[in-house]
């Protein structure tokens, strides 16, 4: 596009002189905590810091839990948002505001909650632990728990509006042509909705990979096998500042590389 | 009732259809038959119900009452309960937009249905390469969608469907989302591939030169109902609803005939060429109109005196709306208008001869 063209958009944008101040602080409200890290990292003792035993541990805990979050995110969510999406299930809207409790609920009213579901006390817990002698709180098995639970809402609308995006009349096509309904799901469908469905795996994933609440409530912070990075990060701040700082800069140096190793594989090419 | 009826042993009736379909306020009932070789058009206006029989026999929408016969197969019955789902029906179906797979190539896109019916994959890409190969596509296979013009969209929306060998296939505007340029080509090209095919073919246009060069037969649908159903010919010289007779551009009235003297419903008389009686429609063409500025003393057996509404240039000759005894158009040269001095509000005579008129029953 011309740039005279780009400036009669944003004059078209009806911006009224007095946001633009407001639209670059709030910019640099982002940006200067990220400088900050960048800034007061120890750049020396870097190195040791992020290769110490416990660092490491956190780190693979960290990526082996949000991965396994986002699986089973995936695997449920998924025909969740199918549902929400594409069947009149009476209470619909009732269904959708419910899925969305995890984004507004506090993390650690979360880890509360699961802790009264799904504690050795909890409602299904208590069978859990009556029958297969099952106890998850405290597990790395809760931390995964923990951050699906968060993360859940993130993929469900993702996937959904892009489920009601997708136009349902190449699903017909596709029927017209032979496909029955699994075919139809993964020859059309999914790739249909496929931007979407990167989307909100990589939010998910990255929610999962945050998550701190409820995962220090439900599944406390046990090194090796709950203490996840967050945590450590935590921790660690309270006595050795220099290495929180090394440390949350691992947590943001992975975070954008795999935000951005998607966008180009899956985001870029689907649009 | 076309030819092939009366020889059942060269083209069986293949696709025979009783269609009630209920929509809300909206109902279509609608009994088609098509003999295997035919090709035929649902032509109708927007809202008339056309691709709501066409998505009743493609399986995409269940039928309220009535049945669908494909061959010696039941594809639907409603008092018996019987519904193939569509992907197990043998119909063919190209959308109005195509709705090619955008994430497929044009290859991809006509192997699919190869592929969903369970033959692997190598053997699927040989025959959709042969399918393109026919329909002239062959260096556009590895193509998307988005790339394609839209003639050959079409095309490979056709040989997306032909290439499972359906014995039904259904056309919904095929011609619809061309620009008027390729619209020409192609549609020369898809009466081609029409006629090649040797099942049953329905087109729903509301198009009526589409439905006059692809048809072998037309079926005219207003409002849920068949209301005229014939060759092209006998469509076009003898319409029986405004609609149609609109569609073929030719004045239409329904009247009430005494030996050839048609009285219509607003009391004007035309005459006509045969003895004629009873309930009759009345249609010429507006050329066949003459126009004069004083009252003709001429041989045409009917004149009438008439005022203009309005004119419109249609390519070389001028449409004029003609009120007064009978509203009619009139076809006249620009330099009729510029001698007659027409013009809306203008009062002239109008002529018409009686063998210029065709009468027949309504």
């Amino acid at each position: 596009m011309s740039r005279v063209g780009r400036r009669r958009l944003s004059v078209a944008g009806g911006l009224p002189p007095a946001m633009v101040p407001f639209a670059v602080l709030a910019l640099l409200f982002l940006l200067l905590p990220v400088v900050g890290l960048v800034v007061r990292a120890p750049w020396r003792t870097l190195a040791a810091e992020l290769t110490s035993p416990e660092a490491l541990e956190a780190l693979r805990l960290s990526l082996v839990c949000a991965t396994l979050a986002t699986v089973v995110c995936l695997l449920l969510g998924v025909p969740l948002a199918w549902v929400l999406a594409r069947t009149r299930v009476p209470g619909r809207a009732v269904l959708r505001a419910l899925v969305t409790v995890p984004l507004v609920l506090p993390p650690v009213v979360g880890g509360v909650a699961l802790f009264t579901a799904l504690g050795r006390r909890g409602i299904v817990g208590r069978w859990l632990d009556e029958w297969f002698g099952i106890s998850l709180p405290f597990t790395t098995a809760a931390v995964v728990v923990a951050e699906a639970f968060v993360a859940l809402p993130f993929l469900v609308i993702s996937v959904e509006g892009a489920l009601r995006a997708a136009d349902r009349r190449l699903e017909e096509a596709a029927a017209t042509l032979g496909a029955d309904r699994w075919y139809i799901v993964r020859r059309v469908t999914l790739p249909m909705v496929a931007p979407g469905l990167a989307a909100g795996t990589v939010l998910c994933w990255a929610r999962a990979l945050g998550e701190f609440g409820a995962t220090i409530t439900f599944a406390g912070s046990f090194p090796g096998t709950t203490q996840t990075m967050p945590i450590h990060v935590y921790l660690t701040l309270q006595r050795d500042p220099p290495a929180a700082i090394a440390l949350s800069l691992v947590l943001l140096v992975v975070s954008v590389a795999v935000l951005a190793g998607l966008r180009e594989r899956w985001l870029g090419t689907a649009r | 009732m076309s030819a092939a009826s009366l020889e059942p042993a060269c083209r069986p009736l293949l696709l025979d259809a009783d269609l009630d379909v209920r929509r809300g306020d909206f109902r279509l009932r609608m009994n088609l038959s098509v003999d295997a070789g035919e090709v035929v058009a649902l032509l109708g206006p927007n809202g008339a119900g056309k691709t709501t029989a066409l998505r009743a026999l493609a399986g995409l929408l269940p039928i309220d009452d009535g049945y669908v016969r494909l061959g010696r197969t039941v594809l639907e019955d409603a008092a018996a309960s019987i519904r193939l789902v569509p992907e197990h029906r043998r119909v063919g179906v190209v959308f109005q937009d195509y709705l090619l797979f955008p994430h497929l190539t044009a290859r991809e896109n006509v192997a699919f249905g190869l592929r969903a019916r369970g033959v692997d994959r190598a053997a699927a890409r040989a025959r959709a390469d042969e399918a393109l190969e026919r329909m002239g596509l062959a260096e556009h296979a590895d193509k998307r969608p988005a790339a394609l013009s839209g003639g050959q969209a079409q095309r490979v929306a056709l040989a997306r469907a032909l290439v499972t060998e359906p014995r039904l296939m259904l056309l919904d505007e095929p011609l619809a989302a061309l620009d008027a340029g390729t619209r020409l080509e192609v549609r020369a090209d898809l009466r081609r591939r029409l006629a090649e095919f040797d099942g049953a073919t329905v087109v729903v246009t509301h198009d009526a030169v589409d439905a006059f060069v692809l048809a072998d037969r037309l079926v005219v649908v207003e409002d849920g109902h068949v209301v005229q159903t014939g060759t092209p010919s006998e469509v076009a010289t003898r319409p029986v609803t405004a609609y149609v007779a609109r569609l073929v551009g030719l004045n239409l009235y329904r009247g009430e005939a005494v030996d050839g003297t048609v009285t219509l419903a607003g009391g004007a008389v035309l005459v006509g060429a045969h003895h004629d009686n009873g309930r009759v429609l009345v249609a010429f063409r507006p050329s066949s109109v003459v126009l004069h500025r004083r009252r003709p003393d001429s041989s045409a057996r009917n004149t009438w005196a008439a005022r203009v509404v309005s004119l419109e240039q249609q390519g070389d000759t001028v449409r004029v709306a003609l009120t007064g005894p009978l509203d009619a158009a009139a076809d006249v040269t620009p330099l009729a208008v510029a001698e007659l001095g027409l013009e809306p509000g203008a009062e002239v005579w109008a002529a018409l001869k009686a063998t210029e008129t065709a009468v027949y029953p309504a």
